[in-house]
């Protein structure tokens, strides 16, 4: 392609982002091309996972009717663990479900519904190109005016960085350094395939309704935790790690969680499956304070994951509807700036006219409560140490409540004082 | 089949790879690896690729890589001299995801 013949957009990455953003663009009649290095949308990428369905209907009304989702979640659990007991809270929500509203939000497998939602860029007009790997931006007169992917130059307005937390792109781009290790987790995962009619029991759920768990005390005291997802016919089970973490404690990530795996308190849930797949991907975790300092320059936007954009609270983490609502604020700044030099300032208006940024902003708190290392060592055994206590009857004149949560406390290494200081730094947090 | 512990080859078995034999995507300089102390490849890979031999050298094979990125972000005494996402269509290919 010569520089006369160029496009409006390139999009680097064909996930949520990418592709949110070419469909937005591509219905409006622009020129757009999106460059995937996988053999198909979504060949390369894992997820927890679940998606929230506001984002697709900020797409598109209706979008979500017709998406390839597996199942409602009406199940958010929460389970803790410490050696082989559990404890796990079900909230089970019915108006996630209703018969007139699209349910909040629902999981889904990667490369089914990647590959969806790029026909659907595609119906738009929007070209997607699967199997090339862009090597490097093309620079002129300081911007970015194009790509090169093996030999072929490729040139447009602008250049969209929707390639993921290990942003190349960026980093070529000069707007982040080498990531650093504190920024991200390293999720694996397991899908494990079930009849739809067991997993339904095993569950508790209706027909189409599914659960989505967090786990924690799973990860040998390591900053991350479990998650659980019921697709159709499979469950998606998986762990995220600090790296840096995992490297003080010595265990390989691959044994922890296979200790997850067979976990009493798991193992039932998916004894009989088959595991098909074994995945990992890495995840942004330092949420509002780990954005970029700038996602933009002439030429060049960042989105999704490549600008950072997650949320994870500890009890849900959320980054595939923020991957889709930065692609689509990316692509009403393209279409309303009058100049490429004010596409950048206005994506981030845009960014914020979305909540994007202000939403992050509001959960910025989370990143120091979950910092906190008790979390997932003495809480979680606390916890079980308090219930143990509750439910053991063995005929015998039983201690005090009070005095039996301070022997726990106790036996767990936590003070009052301790105890406090969290519950301060918590509420200071949220 | 039912549900056990399962080692990393066994667990990689059933992904499909296409493996590009021509180029390698992550390429180690082994004596900087004889350097390194604190060696977190060995445990951070989910795919467990980083390996000591019987002489303490760094042993690995990138055929069976996931493209996660953990040995790149973590890799502190510059072992990796290049990581690179595999050529287009080439590498790890997920079905489910
Ligand atoms: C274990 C785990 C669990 C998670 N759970 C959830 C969850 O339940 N809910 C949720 O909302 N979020 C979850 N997330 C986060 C979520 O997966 C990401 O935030 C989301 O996928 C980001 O989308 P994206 O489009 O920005 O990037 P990606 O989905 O990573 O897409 C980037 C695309 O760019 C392509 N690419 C990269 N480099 C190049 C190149 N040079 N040339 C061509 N193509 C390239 C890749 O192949 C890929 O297709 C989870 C993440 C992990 C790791
Ligand atoms: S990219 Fe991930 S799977 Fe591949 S070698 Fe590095 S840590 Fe292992």
């Amino acid at each position: 392609m010569s520089e006369t013949e160029k496009m409006d957009a390139i999009i680097i990455g064909a996930g949520p982002a990418g592709i949110a953003c070419a469909y937005t663009l591509a219905k409006a009649g622009k020129e757009v091309l999106v460059i995937e290095r996988a053999e198909s949308p979504g060949a390369k990428n894992v997820t927890g996972g679940r998606v929230y369905s506001y984002a697709l209907e900020m797409v598109e009304e209706g979008l979500t009717s017709e998406a390839a989702l597996e199942r409602k979640i009406t199940h958010e659990q929460i389970m803790m663990l410490d050696g082989d007991q559990a404890i796990n809270i079900d909230y089970h929500n019915p108006a996630y479900n209703s018969e007139e509203k699209t349910a909040q939000s629902y999981s889904i497998l990667r490369a089914r519904f990647d590959e969806w939602f790029a026909g659907k860029a595609e119906e738009m007009g929007a070209m997607v190109a699967c199997g090339i790997k862009v090597d490097k931006l093309l620079k002129k007169d300081g911007k970015i005016v194009g790509v090169l992917a093996g030999e072929d130059e490729m040139y447009a307005d602008v250049v969209v960085a929707a390639d993921g937390v290990n942003s190349l792109m960026a980093q070529k781009a000069g707007l982040i350094k080498d990531i650093p290790a504190h920024n991200v987790g390293v999720g694996v995962k397991e899908v494990i395939e079930l009849p739809a009619k067991t997993i339904r029991e095993r569950f508790n759920l209706q027909e189409d309704e599914g659960a989505a768990r967090m786990i924690l005390g799973c990860t040998e005291g390591i900053h991350g935790g479990g998650f659980l997802y019921t697709n159709q016919d499979s469950i998606s089970l998986g762990c995220v790690f600090m790296p840096e973490e995992v490297a003080a404690h010595g265990k390989s990530v691959h044994e922890i969680f296979q200790n997850l795996k067979m976990h009493p308190a798991i193992y039932p849930l998916i004894a009989d499956g088959e595991t098909v797949e074994y995945g990992a991907h890495l995840v942004s975790e330092e949420g509002y304070r780990g954005i970029p300092k700038k996602l933009y320059r002439d030429g060049f936007l960042m989105v999704g994951d490549a600008a950072g954009f997650v949320i994870n609270t500890g009890y849900s983490i959320r980054g595939i509807d923020l991957a889709i609502v930065s692609g689509v604020a990316a692509a009403r700044a393209i279409l309303t700036a009058p100049s490429i030099e004010q596409v950048g300032p206005a994506y981030m208006k845009e960014l914020n006219n979305a909540e994007l940024l202000p939403t992050m902003k509001a959960v910025d708190g989370y990143t120091d409560l979950l910092s906190i290392p008790r979390i997932y060592t003495s809480y979680p055994q606390t916890a079980l140490g308090v219930f143990e206590k509750l439910f053991t009857v063995d005929g015998k004149k039983p201690e005090s409540v009070i005095k039996g949560v301070k022997a726990v406390l106790k036996s767990n290494g936590l003070s009052y004082w301790q105890l406090f200081k969290d519950a301060l730094r918590g509420y200071r947090s949220v | 089949m039912s549900i056990s512990r399962m080692e990393a080859p066994e667990l990689l078995s059933l992904n499909r790879f296409n493996v590009d034999e021509d180029e390698p995507h992550i390429v180690l300089d082994k004596n900087n690896c004889l350097l390194c102390k604190e060696k977190p490849c060995l445990v951070v890979c989910p795919a467990v690729l980083y390996k000591l031999n019987k002489n303490g050298e760094m042993s690995f094979d990138y055929a069976g890589c996931l493209e996660c990125g953990t040995c790149r972000v973590m890799c502190r005494n510059k072992g990796i001299v290049k990581w690179e996402y595999p050529r287009g269509t080439f590498g790890v290919s997920f079905r489910q995801g």
